[in-house]
């Protein structure tokens, strides 16, 4: 019970602090909509090459290429959450709250939340934006679905990022070390292009990584193919490395040194 | 006692070696009181009180704090202890009301019970006038009034101040010196570290000095002082120098006596007397001087002050560390 209202205090001021800078809300859909307006336009004739479609693109252009692209943003958007907890480390606040009876999991639980909680509102934005720009045929139900891998990948991502953050202290070295660990990750997730038109090496590399699932579970039920074995596997994965790095993570908060 | 603690003790590890950041340090503090931990830049002060407020454990030792075992039960420390630590721990988007009303609700008060709390603590710390602004818009002074009025928002029986005046400047520093004063007024006694002489004197009830990560001293400013060496009272006389000496030499109160060169222009010459209680000895010797028709023409006090303490501790003064 307390452990509930301690990681509801910590998200409300999150989010309180959330819906005060609501620039950063706009700032972090910016990206994406260039990638909709000046990146997409490029794909869509891939599935109407003679023959059918370009390997991946068998569910439609657009219905490919904007859950990869909902993935991306939940990828940078909850990566880089830790450079707000390293201000918040320079200034004390960290310090006076470990101070206080607060849990000091719901210290980053809650933080974790409100960032899930901003990457959905950004999520449903691009996708009804989607629609109109780019042609993008919304299927529901999927979508819904789809919001549980967003909420898997969101908090695991941003609890790895307040964890490197309490191990770094600076946002100096911050950068580069989330830069070189996303980098990779992205581009051997298919987000630009479906790894079904990757050389077999690249495809099994592929196959270790778990974002490249997220991608393939947010394609299918995109597509509502509810019953993929992506969108298990998925789950499983996502779900296991949450609760891993949320492990760590709690850890790290608990021992904090400023 | 609000604090006892027995040989506690923190080791660093720092690539590979080990770094004893304090050393066995026993303190006591009293209900109510102001207790200063004076001490140069890396002895040890902030460590000491990070680990009596829970923030880090102590590699070896025992503390009690607020009746609670600073080991056993960190959870029941952490209820009856307010901390301010020196980044002071306010964030700049957020308004001093809002802040106040979450840190009671942090410590499990309703929000109804926090928003009344918040109330009356703007009222008493003057920040009511600018509790719904942005707290980056306050002055200095105004945040370290804010910090403080965050760490008394659930009304601790204890509060730790991590060098609360440093990088303020005197006139915030004075005011701050009469918050802590109020603190103190109202029930909450208050542990803060130091590396301010002046401020550990004017406004600590008791005091330890830590070095190396040692107590090397611990008592009230005045008989710490009253240790090193009595008061030194100088009494300048413009004739009969050696009369007045043998005079005042035969006194009881008078431990030693020193007498100067007579200054070649207004042949004045200082005899200096070194006595335990400076105040009381003044109008026994001025009386003595005028009964052998001696004529005093300056006379003044010396009091030893902290730093002589440090330096007769430590053989270094504090003041060339700072």
């Amino acid at each position: 019970m307390k452990f509930l209202r301690d990681t509801w205090l910590v998200y409300s001021r999150a989010m309180k602090l959330n819906i005060k800078q609501p620039v950063w809300l706009i700032v972090m859909l910016v990206q994406p909509l260039y990638f909709l307006v000046f990146f997409a336009p490029l794909l869509n004739s891939f599935d109407e090459v003679p023959g059918g479609a370009m390997p991946g693109f068998e569910n439609g252009a657009m219905e490919t290429f904007v859950p990869g692209l909902i993935i991306m943003m939940a990828l940078f958007g909850s990566t880089f959450v830790g450079f707000g907890l390293i201000a918040e480390l320079r200034q004390g606040v960290i310090e006076r709250m470990r101070v206080t009876p607060v849990s000091r999991v719901a210290l980053l639980i809650g933080r974790t939340l409100s960032t899930v909680t901003t990457t959905i509102v950004q999520a449903l934005i691009l996708i009804v934006l989607a629609s109109p720009i780019g042609g993008l045929t919304i299927y529901w139900p999927g979508v819904f679905l789809m919001l549980g891998i967003i909420v898997l990948t969101s908090f695991m991502l941003g609890a790895l990022s307040y964890g490197v953050a309490l191990v770094l202290k600076s946002e100096d070295s911050l950068a580069p070390t989330l830069n070189t660990l996303v980098q990779p990750v992205m581009l051997l997730s298919g987000i630009m292009l479906p790894m079904a038109m990757a050389p077999s090496w690249l495809q099994n590399v592929a196959d270790f990584n778990p974002f490249y699932y997220a991608v393939q579970a947010a394609r299918e039920l995109f597509a509502g193919n509810l019953d993929s074995d992506f969108v298990w596997q998925a789950a499983a994965i996502l779900g296991v490395l949450a609760v891993l790095l949320v492990a760590w993570a709690s850890r790290k908060f608990a021992r904090a040194v400023a | 006692m609000l604090i006892e603690t027995k040989g506690l003790k923190k080791t660093f590890k720092s690539r590979g070696k080990e770094v004893e950041a304090v050393r066995g340090v026993d303190l006591a503090v009293k209900e109510g009181e102001i207790f200063g931990l004076l001490g140069p830049n890396g002895a040890g002060k902030t460590t000491t009180m990070r680990m009596l407020s829970t923030l880090i454990e102590p590699s070896e030792g025992r503390a009690v704090v607020c009746g609670s075992d600073l080991a056993s039960d960190p959870a029941a420390v952490r209820r009856d202890i307010g901390y301010v630590g020196q980044e002071g721990g306010t964030w700049g988007e957020v308004t001093a009301r809002d802040e106040l009303i979450m840190q009671g609700r942090l410590y499990g008060a309703s929000k109804r019970a926090s928003a009344a709390r918040a109330e009356t603590v703007l009222e008493s710390f003057q920040l009511t006038e600018f509790a719904d602004r942005n707290v980056k818009t306050y002055s200095g002074g105004q945040k370290r009034r804010l910090d403080i009025a965050l760490g008394v928002m659930h009304e601790p029986k204890l509060l730790f101040l991590d060098e609360p005046t440093t990088g303020l400047d005197p006139q915030s520093r004075a005011h701050m010196w009469d918050e802590v004063r109020a603190l103190r007024e109202r029930g909450t006694a208050v542990f803060l570290t130091t590396h301010y002489l002046d401020e550990a004197d004017a406004l600590c009830d008791r005091i330890a000095i830590i070095d190396h990560g040692e107590i090397v001293a611990e008592g009230t400013p005045l008989s710490l002082k009253k240790e090193v060496s009595g008061d030194v009272v100088a009494v300048g006389v413009g004739g009969g120098a050696d009369e007045a000496k043998n005079l005042l030499a035969a006194k009881d109160f008078v431990n030693e006596i020193e007498a100067g060169e007579a200054d070649p222009a207004t042949g004045v010459a200082v005899l200096r007397l070194y006595v335990e209680d400076g105040s009381a000895a003044m109008p026994e010797l001025l009386r003595s001087l005028d009964g052998a028709g001696i004529a005093a023409a300056s006379i003044e006090l010396h009091r030893p002050s902290l730093d002589d303490v440090f330096l007769k501790q430590t053989g270094r003064s504090l003041r060339e560390e700072a």
